[in-house]
C-alpha cells in the first residue's frame, strides 16, 4: 500500500515536472527550427545566493540556463493569474471541463509500464502502478475521457468560437479513437493479451514494430497519426485552431483554468508517446542488450538494467515528443472536413484491412 | 444587464435563437438583415461576428458571418476601424504633406503608395523626371512588392496553420527593409519618393548592399516553396477554395494578384506604364484557375519575377550617368540644403515652397500604379492652389473585399481564413 502511494505520487511528481520542461523544450525546439532563440532570459539568479554551491558553480545573478527558469515563471504566472469567469457561462461546467481534461490523462498513466522490475528491501516492485488485465482497453476508454473536457469547455463558455471548436473536437477525438482502436488491435491480436505488462515482456526479442513487415509498421503509422490528432496537436490542431477560433474551446479560459487544459495537451503528448511506446516500441525494452550484456555483465544487475529500461523507454516517449514539435513546425492544419474524411475514409478502411492482413498472416505463419 | 437578462439570453443562445440583445446596440437587425431564424432552405443558422478583434482578419476587419454549422451562408465585411482620413487631412495639407498620409495607408508597401500619390501630382504638374529617379523608382517599388509579398506569405501560411513560414518570410524582408533604412533612414513609413524624384539621392553603398540583397532573394524563395508549394495539406487548403471566375473578378473591378490568378493579364505596370515600366518590362503572370491555390502561385511567381526586375532596374540605374535624383524645376521642387545656406535666392524659394506650396495648375487627372495587392488609384483634382482640392485613393482591398462574400459562399470557416489571406487584406489600405 505504501510502495503504491508512494509510486504514484513519483509518477505524479516526474510527470508534472516533465510537462512543465517539455513545454519548455517545446519553445526552444521550435526557436531553433524558426531562426529565432525561444525563452532564454529566466534562469536561476538566486542561486547565486546560496552559500557554498553559488561560489562551487560561479553561480551570478545572471545564471540563465539557457531559460531553464521559464517552466516555473510561467506557473507562477498561471497561478497567480485571476479566472475570469465570463457573463453567462454555466459555471459548474465550466470549472469542471479543465479538470476533467487533466484527470483522465492521468489515470490512463497509471497502466503504463515504465521500466522493468527492481528488489526493494528483497520485495520485488513493479514500475507501474497498476497491471490491469485489461489495461490496452483502459486505456483507450480513459483516453476518449479527455474529449468530454474539450466538448463541456465549448459548450459552457458561452461563446461561439468556443462552441464550434468543441463541436470540432467532439467529432474529431471521436473519429480518432476509431483507427487507433483498429491499430491497437492488431498488437493486441499479435500478442493475445491485452495487459500492458505483458504486451512489453513479449517484445524482448523483437519489438513488434519489426513483426511481420509492412504491416506492424503501417499500423504504427495509423497509430501515431491518431495519437497527433487526440492531442490535438498540429496538424490536426482544429479544436484550437487560433487563426480560426481565436483559442477554440479554450478562448474563455484564463488562469489556472487555461494552465490545466494547456497541461493536459501535453499530458495527452506524454500518453500517446507512451502508448506508442509500449505497444509497438518495446516499452522500456533495450535493443541488443543481451549482447550487450556479454561484454558488460554489469548491465544485468537489477538497479543497472532498470535506470538503463527507464532510459530507453524515456527516449522513446521523448522521441516522439520531438515529432510533434516537429510536426507543428512544419505542417500547416487541415481543414475540419478534410480532417473527417481522412480518417473515415483512409485511417478506419487502411487499419481494418491491415488488421485483416495481419491476422490471416499470423493464421499462415 | 442585469442577472435575471444574462440568464435568459444564454439559455437563447444555447437553444440557436437570436438573442434580443443584437436588435439594438452593435449590430442593428435592419440594417443587417444577416440574423434569420430560418436560413436558406428552412435550416437554422447561426451568427458570428468574426473580428475587429480576431488573430486572422490581419488588423481590424469585422465580419459578420451567417452560419450553417462551418458553412458559410453569408459575409459582410465592416470596414472604418481604422479609418483615418487620409483624403481629407490630405486636401487640407499642401501637396507634400499629403505624402506620409500615403506611407500610412498601406503600411506594409508604403513605397508604392508614395510613388502613387507622387505619379499623380506630377502628371498634373505636367513634371519631366530625370532618367535615373524613375529608375529608382522601379528599383525600390519591386523590392518593396517582394517585401510586401513576404509579409502576405507568412501571414497566409500562419493563417493556414503552418508557423514557421512568418518567421522565415520576417528575417528576410528584414534584409529589404535594411536597405530601405540605407536609402532613406526610415524602415516602415519611408516619405522618400517626393514630387519631382526622391528627397535625398541612396548612399553610394545602396547600389553594392542591393545587389548583394537581390542574389539571396532567389534562395530564399526557393526555399519557401520547398516549404509550402508541394505541401499535400496546403493544397488541400487552397485548391478549389475561394473560386472566382474572370468575369466575376472584371464585374467586381478586382485588381491585382487577385484578378491575375483568375485568368486576367491586367497589370498596370504593362497596361499604363509609369515610371520606368516603359523600359523595364514586366511579365504578366497568371493563372487560369481562379482559387487561392491560383493566387499563391502568381504572388510566389511574381517575387521571382521582381527580382528579375529589381536587377534590370539595377544594372540600368549603375549604366545611367550621375546626377541628381530630383527634376529641375525650380517652382516645384526645393533647392540643395547646401544652396538654401549660402544663396539668398534659393533661401526665399525654399521658404515658399515650404509655407505656400507650390501651385498646382487646374485640372483633375487620375493615375494608377500596381501595388503588391492591384490598383491603386489616385485622383487629384486642383483648383489651382497649392492644396488639392480633392482627394481620392482607389484602394484595392477595399474593392476586394466587395467580393469576400462570392468567394467565401458555401466554403467553411476555414476557407475564409485562406480567402481573407490570399486577398491579402492590409486594413489601413482599406480604410485609408
Amino acid at each position: 500500500m505504501l510502495i503504491l502511494f508512494l509510486k504514484t505520487a513519483l509518477l505524479f511528481g516526474v510527470l508534472l515536472t516533465a510537462i512543465a520542461y517539455v513545454v519548455w523544450v517545446e519553445r526552444r525546439v521550435l526557436g531553433v527550427m524558426q531562426a529565432r532563440l525561444g525563452p532564454n532570459r529566466v534562469g536561476f539568479g538566486i542561486l547565486a545566493t546560496l552559500p557554498v554551491v553559488g561560489r562551487l558553480f560561479r553561480f551570478t545573478k545572471e545564471t540563465r540556463l539557457f531559460g531553464l527558469g521559464q517552466p516555473i515563471a510561467d506557473g507562477l504566472k498561471l497561478f497567480t493569474k485571476e479566472g475570469i469567469e465570463p457573463a453567462g457561462v454555466d459555471p459548474w461546467t465550466y470549472r469542471l471541463a479543465p479538470i476533467l481534461g487533466l484527470l483522465p490523462v492521468f489515470l490512463g498513466f497509471a497502466v503504463v509500464p515504465i521500466g522493468p522490475d527492481v528488489p526493494v528491501l528483497g520485495r520485488i516492485v513493479t514500475t507501474q502502478i497498476a497491471d490491469l488485465p485489461v489495461g490496452v482497453i483502459y486505456l483507450l476508454a480513459v483516453g476518449s475521457l479527455g474529449s468530454y473536457s474539450v466538448v463541456l469547455a465549448g459548450w459552457s463558455s458561452n461563446s461561439k468560437f468556443s462552441f464550434l471548436g468543441g463541436l470540432r473536437a467532439a467529432a474529431q477525438m471521436i473519429s480518432y479513437e476509431l483507427p487507433m482502436g483498429i491499430a491497437i488491435l492488431t498488437v493486441v491480436m499479435l500478442t493475445g493479451t491485452l495487459s500492458l505488462r505483458e504486451i512489453v515482456a513479449a517484445q524482448g526479442d523483437i519489438w513488434n514494430l519489426f513483426r511481420f513487415p509492412p504491416f506492424l509498421i503501417l499500423a504504427f503509422v495509423i497509430s501515431t497519426i491518431c495519437a497527433v490528432a487526440e492531442a490535438n496537436r498540429a496538424p490536426f490542431d482544429l479544436p484550437e485552431a487560433e487563426s480560426e477560433l481565436v483559442g477554440g474551446f479554450h478562448t474563455e479560459y484564463s488562469g489556472m483554468k487555461f494552465a490545466l487544459f494547456f497541461l493536459a495537451e501535453y499530458a495527452h503528448i506524454f500518453l500517446g508517446g507512451s502508448i506508442l511506446a509500449v505497444l509497438f516500441l518495446g516499452g522500456w525494452n533495450i535493443p541488443f542488450i543481451g549482447t550487450l550484456a556479454k561484454v558488460l555483465p554489469v548491465l544485468l544487475n537489477p538497479w543497472v538494467y532498470w535506470i538503463l529500461g527507464v532510459l530507453s523507454f524515456a527516449l522513446k516517449v521523448f522521441a516522439y515528443v520531438f515529432f510533434c514539435i516537429w510536426l507543428r513546425a512544419t505542417l500547416p492544419r487541415f481543414r475540419y472536413d478534410q480532417l473527417m474524411n481522412f480518417t473515415w475514409k483512409v485511417l478506419t478502411p487502411l487499419a481494418a484491412f491491415n488488421l485483416l492482413a495481419v491476422a490471416v498472416l499470423g493464421k499462415l505463419l | 444587464m442585469n442577472q435575471a437578462a444574462v440568464e435568459k439570453n444564454t439559455v437563447r443562445r444555447h437553444s440557436g435563437e437570436p438573442s434580443e440583445g443584437r436588435s439594438g446596440g452593435a449590430f442593428p437587425a435592419e440594417r443587417i438583415e444577416i440574423v434569420s431564424e430560418e436560413g436558406a432552405g428552412g435550416r437554422k443558422t447561426m451568427y458570428l461576428q468574426m473580428g475587429p478583434q480576431h488573430p486572422s482578419t490581419h488588423g481590424v476587419l469585422k465580419l459578420e458571418l451567417e452560419l450553417d454549422g462551418e458553412t458559410i451562408e453569408r459575409v459582410v465585411p465592416r470596414v472604418g476601424y481604422l479609418h483615418r482620413c487620409a483624403e481629407k487631412l490630405g486636401e487640407r495639407d499642401r501637396y507634400v504633406q499629403a505624402i506620409p498620409h500615403t506611407d500610412r495607408m498601406d503600411y506594409v508597401a508604403s513605397m508604392t503608395q508614395n510613388l502613387a500619390l507622387c505619379e499623380a501630382v506630377e502628371a498634373l504638374l505636367g513634371l519631366e523626371i530625370p532618367l535615373r529617379a524613375r529608375l529608382l523608382r522601379v528599383l525600390l517599388c519591386e523590392l518593396q512588392r517582394i517585401a510586401s509579398h513576404m509579409v502576405w506569405l507568412g501571414t497566409h501560411a500562419l493563417d493556414l496553420g503552418a508557423m514557421s513560414p512568418i518567421l522565415y518570410c520576417f528575417r528576410d524582408r528584414e534584409e529589404i527593409q535594411d536597405l530601405f533604412e540605407e536609402a532613406c533612414g526610415a524602415r516602415l513609413t519611408y516619405s522618400y519618393i517626393r514630387i519631382g524624384g526622391f528627397y535625398t539621392p541612396p548612399s553610394p553603398r545602396f547600389f553594392s548592399w542591393c545587389r548583394e540583397v537581390l542574389n539571396r532573394l532567389p534562395e530564399k524563395i526557393d526555399s519557401y516553396e520547398a516549404l509550402l508549394t508541394e505541401n499535400p495539406i496546403f493544397i488541400r487548403r487552397l485548391k478549389g477554395v475561394g473560386y472566382i471566375s474572370a468575369e466575376d473578378a472584371i464585374a467586381y473591378g478586382l485588381s491585382g494578384p487577385v484578378l491575375r490568378g483568375s485568368g486576367v493579364a491586367r497589370d498596370i505596370r504593362v497596361d499604363e506604364p509609369y515610371a520606368a515600366y516603359d523600359q523595364i518590362r514586366p511579365r504578366v503572370i497568371t493563372r487560369d484557375e481562379g482559387d487561392c491555390y491560383a493566387r499563391f502561385l502568381v504572388r510566389m511567381e511574381e517575387m521571382r519575377e521582381s527580382v528579375r526586375l529589381c536587377r534590370e532596374a539595377l544594372e540600368a540605374l549603375e549604366a545611367a550617368e550621375p546626377g541628381p535624383y530630383l527634376a529641375e524645376n525650380d517652382l516645384v521642387v526645393p533647392p540643395p540644403k547646401e544652396d538654401i545656406y549660402q544663396d539668398m535666392a534659393a533661401m526665399i524659394r525654399h521658404w515658399i515652397i515650404a509655407i505656400h506650396g507650390f501651385k498646382v495648375p487646374e485640372g483633375e487627372v487620375y493615375r494608377a500604379v500596381e501595388t503588391p495587392r492591384g490598383e491603386l488609384g489616385v485622383f487629384v483634382s486642383s483648383d489651382g492652389s497649392g492644396r488639392p482640392f480633392r482627394l481620392h485613393y482607389r484602394s484595392p482591398c477595399f474593392v476586394s473585399l466587395g467580393a469576400l462574400e462570392r468567394m467565401a459562399k458555401g466554403g467553411m470557416l476555414s476557407d475564409l481564413v485562406a480567402i481573407i489571406g490570399s486577398i491579402d487584406v492590409v486594413l489601413g489600405e482599406v480604410d485609408r
